[in-house]
């Protein structure tokens, strides 16, 4: 029989990787990783401010993340600085930001590494039960919006020109994000995040023929790499998140060459 | 961006309703732009005079700058249901821009547009960019745009004359293939007004023919109101009820010419010419650095797009 602790961090771990790889999916279209990387680098200064302020830090968690997928959508619109420069900027802003605030703040009471790069062993109860709220949330609403979601990653004019919500679906995208990294940081650590939303996606793409089973393939991924990297880790004696990012990265790897073989089909 | 027409007359626009005979002398007198005409017999799919279908979108005054540049200075334009109107203009001149503007894709720095409420729209841009990262059957893609039926999709399929490719990536789709599936995209929405922003780019010949036939059928099948962007000056669908010439003003508007008798056309493509028309165009006015129409040499000449 397994342990406690370990059947919690199964269910973390798989959760968190068919929760994300929907996402993924979206993100992966719409060419948001680093997007994604820097909405999950505020998550850190999110702890920071949970902490000083006293509050839930998943809730911290999500502010944060909202306040900088609203500076990186207003700053954005200017042409000067391009995209991934401004990416650049933020990301590491934010990742700096919530080291330093960590150290000030939190003292002793932060395990850095942890944040970081995630501890799933050591994922409570009710860590479970946020998972589980947000991860329905964050499935319902892709479910619910993702008509408009696949048109406008698609083309975006197109899918304005008839009549869907195309900024709709981009703060949309963004909450989502916010939410997921919310949910998926103390399991797999800000760092790693992004990579339960595009290997998975990755991984899926040349064995889908639309967008919706991109999304399942993606999501069977997500779960079974999870569980594989978790027994990676219990096996070897070795960190939960990176081994589960090792089995993912392999299986997206394999994927790509594999297609390339093929002909990039 | 809400409210009706009632459909009065239509010819309430500057921009429509020309008689032919207006622009007879326009070579020798014109203050804007002129056109040859050669006198030619009304053909039976084209009408004479102005439809009288509702009017679907309606802009007036149309103004947009861009980088301290004029885009579009005070343009009028009606699409009323049932008819075909074709604008033309040299590349730059706006016609994009009009056509986002008509769209509701960016507002106008001035001027109005009005819709029809609830008025569905197709629309065909100029460029489709496939996005490889996304695998995407044809038949998924044609149900981005409305939720239909299996059936019906191979029916739009099949009327834009693309019936075998449901089930093919549209990643590995030929450009003319994806030009017809992105119609057959804007058909199963079932339109009431069909934008096509240069809809012959990308495909052969023979597909412009078979594509200019298929618009003409949709127009006089289901009453549709049809935008047609070219920025070809000399060639026009035959079955436009108008041509609306723009750089970025409106330079002349009026009742294309049809070549089906025009020699070149009809070595070109033969049977197939049929389905063209000419619409010679001269411009006999110049334009400043900033696009600003310089003041005609001549006065006098009837063209109303200025009045």
């Amino acid at each position: 029989m397994l342990e406690p602790f370990l059947v919690r961090a199964l269910i973390a771990a798989v959760g968190v990787g068919l929760v994300a790889a929907p996402l993924g999916c979206l993100v992966v279209w719409r060419r948001m990783s680093y997007f994604g990387a820097t909405i999950a680098h505020g998550g850190l200064l999110g702890v920071a401010l949970g902490l000083a302020l006293e509050i839930d830090l998943t809730l911290g968690v999500v502010v944060v993340a909202l306040i900088i997928g609203g500076l990186l959508v207003g700053l954005g619109r200017q042409r000067i600085v391009p995209a991934d420069s401004l990416l650049g900027i933020l990301s590491h802003a934010a990742l700096a930001g919530g080291i330093v605030a960590a150290s000030r703040l939190a003292g002793q009471r932060l395990d850095l590494m942890g944040y970081l790069f995630g501890d799933v062993l050591a994922v409570s109860n009710s860590d479970l039960a946020w998972l589980g709220v947000g991860g329905a949330l964050v499935l319902g609403v892709i479910a619910a919006l993702w008509r408009t979601l696949v048109a406008v990653a698609v083309h975006e004019e197109l899918a304005q020109a008839e009549g869907l919500h195309v900024a709709r679906a981009e703060a949309a995208l963004v909450v989502l994000l916010a939410l997921t990294v919310a949910i998926a940081m103390k399991i797999v650590g800000v760092l790693l995040i992004v990579a339960f939303l595009v290997m998975p996606a990755a991984a899926a793409r040349p064995f889908a023929s639309t967008p919706e089973a991109m999304a399942a393939i993606a999501a069977v991924i997500g779960g079974v790499g999870a569980a594989l990297g978790l027994w990676l880790s219990m096996s070897a004696d070795v960190p939960g998140g990176p081994a589960i990012v090792l089995v993912l990265s392999a299986a997206s790897l394999c994927a790509i060459a594999w297609s390339a073989r093929k002909g990039g089909g | 961006m809400s409210g009706s027409k009632s459909n009065s007359g239509l010819g309430a626009s500057a921009s429509s309703g020309h008689a032919q005979g207006q622009h007879s002398h326009a070579h020798s007198s014109h203050e804007d732009c002129g056109h040859h005409h050669e006198p030619m017999p009304a053909r039976g799919s084209r009408r004479a005079s102005a439809p009288t279908g509702e009017v679907l979108v309606s802009g007036r005054g149309m103004t947009m700058s861009r980088g301290g540049r004029n885009i579009l200075d005070h343009v009028d334009i009606d699409i009323a249901a049932g008819e075909i109107v074709t604008l033309i203009g040299p590349n730059g001149a706006g016609k994009t821009s009009l056509v986002r503007v008509l769209l509701g894709l960016e507002p106008p720095d001035a001027g109005t547009v009005t819709r029809s409420p609830g008025l569905v729209v197709g629309y065909v841009p100029q460029r489709f960019e496939r996005d490889a990262a996304i695998p995407m059957t044809v038949q998924r893609f044609l149900t981005l745009g409305a939720r239909a039926p299996r059936d019906r999709l191979q029916h739009c399929l099949e009327e834009v004359g693309a019936g075998g490719i449901a089930d093919r990536q549209l990643a590995q789709l030929s450009g003319g293939e994806l030009q017809r599936v992105v119609l057959a995209r804007a058909l199963v929405r079932e339109p009431k007004l069909l934008v096509l922003d240069e809809p012959a780019r990308g495909v052969d010949h023979l597909g412009e023919a078979d594509l200019y036939a298929l618009i003409g059928r949709l127009r006089d099948e289901r009453g549709l109101g049809v935008l047609l962007v070219s920025h070809d000056l000399h060639v026009v669908m035959a079955q436009s009820d108008r041509v609306l010439c723009i750089n970025r003003h409106v330079c002349c508007h009026g009742v294309p010419e049809t070549v089906a008798q025009h020699p070149e056309y009809v070595r070109l493509f033969g049977d197939a010419a049929r389905a063209f028309g000419i619409y010679q165009h001269h411009h006999d006015h110049a334009h400043g650095l900033g696009g600003e129409p310089l003041p005609p040499i001549a006065a006098g000449g009837g063209d109303k797009s200025h009045a």
